[in-house]
């Protein structure tokens, strides 16, 4: 077979796309601008990006950008529809909407993340020791996330909040207990496949420990099936928190929460409707970003694919 | 170098190793033929441990093997697997597939150990830190055999090393095997279906057939030909292409 | 072996599109081909199993296919509508794959693969058809064919699978079967054992055999003639039993590189590639 390569210009380009890398930083950019430029193919994934990143530098830039107090009452501007001075008008307080949405990013963000980085690590942690070992640690891990399963999120979410007492924190808590079985189940899957294929053995005829085994060779072939897993799920986890918010669970006033500030204008929906809506809004767009993001992560991600 | 006597292995409730003997001098280099399912490929993974129900007396460098391998087994017995698309990690560079044997048996001094033997397989030091899915498959392969030898050892196992390779670059293989065999002192058992490939690495043969030994010989006595069990005697014919007379004298071994 | 010519494949090229740019599998490649059996024999990338593909029109969707003629028969095989292919793909033009593993339902029985293929092609019942295809498992040497009937696929052995394969293959009673690697995953014997029912139904049909395969000894042994092809292009065309004559570099590099059986331990030949071989 005959290869024709375009021959591109620019140093950079050539030392990342080079095939005969001098250095492991090297490969490893190399292998990076791989991904970054199948991701970028994506339009729905680079919108669901987009998203995303506004939404990191709405929470780093809310005092900058937000015209009024998030928390400051003004009873005098009750409910105004939304104007040239309150873009999206103001709440049964007379407190700007815009102003709380942008300072409330920053707990969707906290939630998300905070979920992210304790419930995906505890999952893949769980699913490939139980893929790995099997056995007695299989079954017994395993029953264990089908306890865990057998629930419906938020009504398990909401029972370790009653528990916990209300509060954003505990939310973050009562999501990430709710949030992991799904990503053992997934290692578990993914490590079955792996543990038998030849490079698992020929790793264990080097003398690589089970500790060596499970972090350096099986959890590299999950993590990018987790990984995508969770940028799905920061969807549901943002509408949990929203739910736990709207149900008083979560933030607590006057935190200008998302799912709190939809729940505190539902007694105002039909006449002014921009109370709830705004912020329902919001958590729709975030959510929707999320998710356009996972899928496009997958596609490029997944280890079944090309190499 | 090896004494294997009496090897018996099962997968469950299948008998898979009969009675199985071989011995191997230092330096030599055993051949086992048999078609899929004779068990050949077991006696090397029953060899490194990687099949845990085995019945037997095994004794490598003058040391007979535990029901566990310990590091020290590792450093002296490596495996060279048939797949070269399958035995090495897709999200590894050459580099850590290379370096990380070293960490693990605290040897120290991984760059020129990791240089060393990429030359020694014949690969120079561009492809030190490529991913596997960027070589080909004589590539690979010749990176199967630098993490086998980078802890010096002295008993290679090889599983159909050039199986899936096509010829031009099986030749290349193989010259690189005799060739690391006469400069490191190696000892090899190599695992084939095909009778040419192990005749011309080997100097002692044992054909299998359903988990036995059927037949020994030495390379000398398969050049002639001179093989007395039917079974052999029909492996021999196969190899020499397709002949109608031949096919039809042929006989199930089921 | 009549000269009555068959297929006649002019200036036959594939090339594919990929993100990294074209790739030219196939170029140039020209052969007849008569009731006979042609092989085709290369090593991994010489374009031999494109080759045998773009016959059936079966090039993946980001290659094309192009020639300066195409002829089956009284078919022109460029350009031919979906509609037209059903009526020459598997009736008149069969093809064998390399492992039966992926090409046999793993849900449904032989028996009721072998019955469902044959009623496709034929409009009778459903004993006939099994009448038929107990037959069809028999003419393929299956010693026990009413077994094979009920089993599924995952309950035979690998030989099996790919006797069945040639069975289903051989309903419609096709004029040309191409054969891609069919014998590679199976072992030596069976493997003879396989082209021997090839053979026959070869020679009592009257069928064109294209056989595909790395093994130029085995080919050799097999085919009546050989194109060697290396890097899309055909470098040689030799008759099966002058082998030993072959003139081309690459021809007689690959011979030389085979191991043999003569208790010699000596380094084997390697190929010295030349990059005016891949000009054609």
């Amino acid at each position: 077979m005959q290869t024709v390569t375009n021959q591109n210009s620019g140093g950079l380009r050539q030392w990342l796309t080079s095939n005969t890398p001098q250095s492991r930083f090297q490969a490893r950019c190399g292998r990076t601008w791989l991904a970054w430029g199948k991701l970028t193919e994506n339009r729905l994934a680079m919108i669901g990006l987009g998203i995303v990143v506004a939404l990191i530098l709405i929470t780093i830039l809310a005092p900058v950008i937000s015209p009024y107090n998030p928390i400051a009452a003004d009873l005098t501007k009750r409910i105004l529809p939304p104007s040239a001075a309150h873009w999206f008008g103001t709440d049964q307080l007379g407190r700007d909407i815009l102003s709380r949405l942008i300072y409330g990013a920053q707990y969707t963000l906290m939630v998300v993340g905070l979920v992210a980085i304790t419930a995906a690590p505890v999952g893949l942690l769980v699913g490939t020791m139980s893929g790995y070992f099997g056995g007695w640690v299989d079954a017994v891990l395993m029953r264990i996330t089908d306890i865990f399963l057998a629930f419906p999120k938020l009504i398990l979410a909401l029972a370790f909040v009653s528990a916990l007492g209300p509060g954003l924190e505990n939310a973050v808590f009562a999501i990430a207990l709710t949030a992991w079985p799904p990503y053992a189940r997934i290692a578990r899957a993914e490590t079955i496949t792996v543990r038998r294929s030849d490079y698992i053995d020929a790793a264990r005829l080097q003398g690589v420990s089970s500790r060596g085994l499970i972090l350096g060779h099986i959890m590299p072939m999950c993590i990018s099936s987790v990984v995508v897993r969770v940028t799905l799920d920061m969807a549901g986890m943002i509408l949990i928190a929203a739910g736990l918010g709207f149900l008083g669970l979560g933030a607590q006033p006057p935190m200008p929460e998302w799912g709190a500030m939809v729940s505190e204008g539902r007694q105002f929906l039909l006449q002014q409707w921009w109370v709830s809506t705004v912020p329902g809004l919001a958590i729709f767009v975030v959510s929707l970003g999320f998710n356009l993001l996972g899928d496009g992560l997958r596609d490029v991600l997944d280890p079944r694919e090309g190499d | 170098m090896i004494e294997i006597e009496n090897l018996n292995a099962w997968f469950g409730e299948n008998h898979v190793l009969k009675d199985v003997s071989l011995k191997v001098p230092t330096n030599g280099s055993f051949g086992l033929v048999g078609e899929s399912g004779s068990g050949k490929s077991t006696v090397l993974r029953t060899m490194t441990g990687l099949v845990d129900d085995w019945e037997g007396i095994m004794v490598v460098g003058g040391h007979e093997l535990a029901r566990k391998r310990n590091k020290d087994f590792y450093r002296q017995v490596q495996m060279v697997f048939q797949d070269p698309f399958g035995s090495l990690h897709p999200r590894h560079t050459i580099d850590r597939i290379l370096s990380e044997p070293v960490a693990v048996h605290g040897l120290g001094n991984s760059d020129a150990r990791v240089i060393r033997v990429l030359e020694q397989v014949g690969l120079d030091n561009s492809f030190r830190f490529r991913y596997p899915h960027q070589l080909s498959g004589g590539q690979r392969q010749r990176v199967s055999i630098a993490r086998a030898l980078i802890l010096e050892p002295r008993v290679l196992l090889l599983d159909e090393p050039t199986s899936a390779l096509d010829v031009s670059i099986q030749a290349e293989v193989l010259n690189l095997l005799a060739a690391l065999r006469r400069d490191l002192g190696l000892t090899y058992i190599m695992v084939s279906h095909d009778l040419a490939v192990v005749a011309h690495v080997c100097d002692d043969i044992a054909i299998m057939n359903h988990g036995r030994i059927v037949e020994r010989a030495t390379a000398s006595q398969l050049a002639q030909g001179s093989l007395e069990h039917p079974y052999s005697q029909q492996l021999y014919k196969a190899a020499g292409g397709y002949d109608r007379a031949v096919v039809d004298s042929f006989v199930d071994w089921d | 072996m009549t000269s009555e010519t068959l297929l006649t494949v002019k200036n036959l090229a594939v090339s594919f599109t990929t993100s990294k740019g074209p790739i030219n599998a196939v170029r140039g490649v020209s052969f007849d081909l008569g009731r006979e059996r042609l092989g085709i024999v290369g090593e991994s990338g010489s374009g031999k199993s494109q080759t045998g593909r773009a016959i059936l029109g079966l090039t993946a969707s980001n290659g094309t296919i192009t020639a300066d003629e195409m002829q089956f028969r009284d078919v022109d095989l460029r350009n031919l509508s979906p509609r037209q292919w059903r009526k020459v793909r598997g009736a008149r033009i069969s093809m064998i794959m390399q492992d039966p593993k992926y090409s046999l339902n793993p849900v449904m029985t032989i028996g009721d693969q072998i019955i469902e293929a044959y009623r496709e092609h034929h409009k009778v019942g459903t004993k006939e058809a099994t009448h038929r295809a107990i037959e069809m498992l028999e003419a393929v040497k299956i010693r026990d064919p009413q077994r094979v009937f009920k089993s599924y696929p995952h309950e035979v052995s690998g030989g099996m699978g790919q006797r069945v394969m040639i069975a289903m293959m051989l309903i419609p009673d096709p004029e040309l079967l191409i054969a891609d690697e069919p014998t590679s995953a199976l072992d030596v014997t069976v493997q003879l054992q396989v082209m021997a029912i090839l053979d026959d139904l070869v020679r009592e049909r009257g069928m064109a055999l294209i056989f595909i395969s790395h093994d130029l000894h085995l080919v050799s042994s097999f085919c009546d003639r050989v194109l060697v092809m290396y890097q899309g292009h055909v470098v040689e065309e030799i008759r099966a039993s002058e082998l030993d004559l072959a003139k081309h570099p690459y021809t007689r590099g690959l011979l030389n590189c085979l191991p043999k059986m003569d208790g010699n331990h000596d380094d084997l030949p390697v190929l010295q590639r030349q990059a005016s071989w891949a000009e054609g």
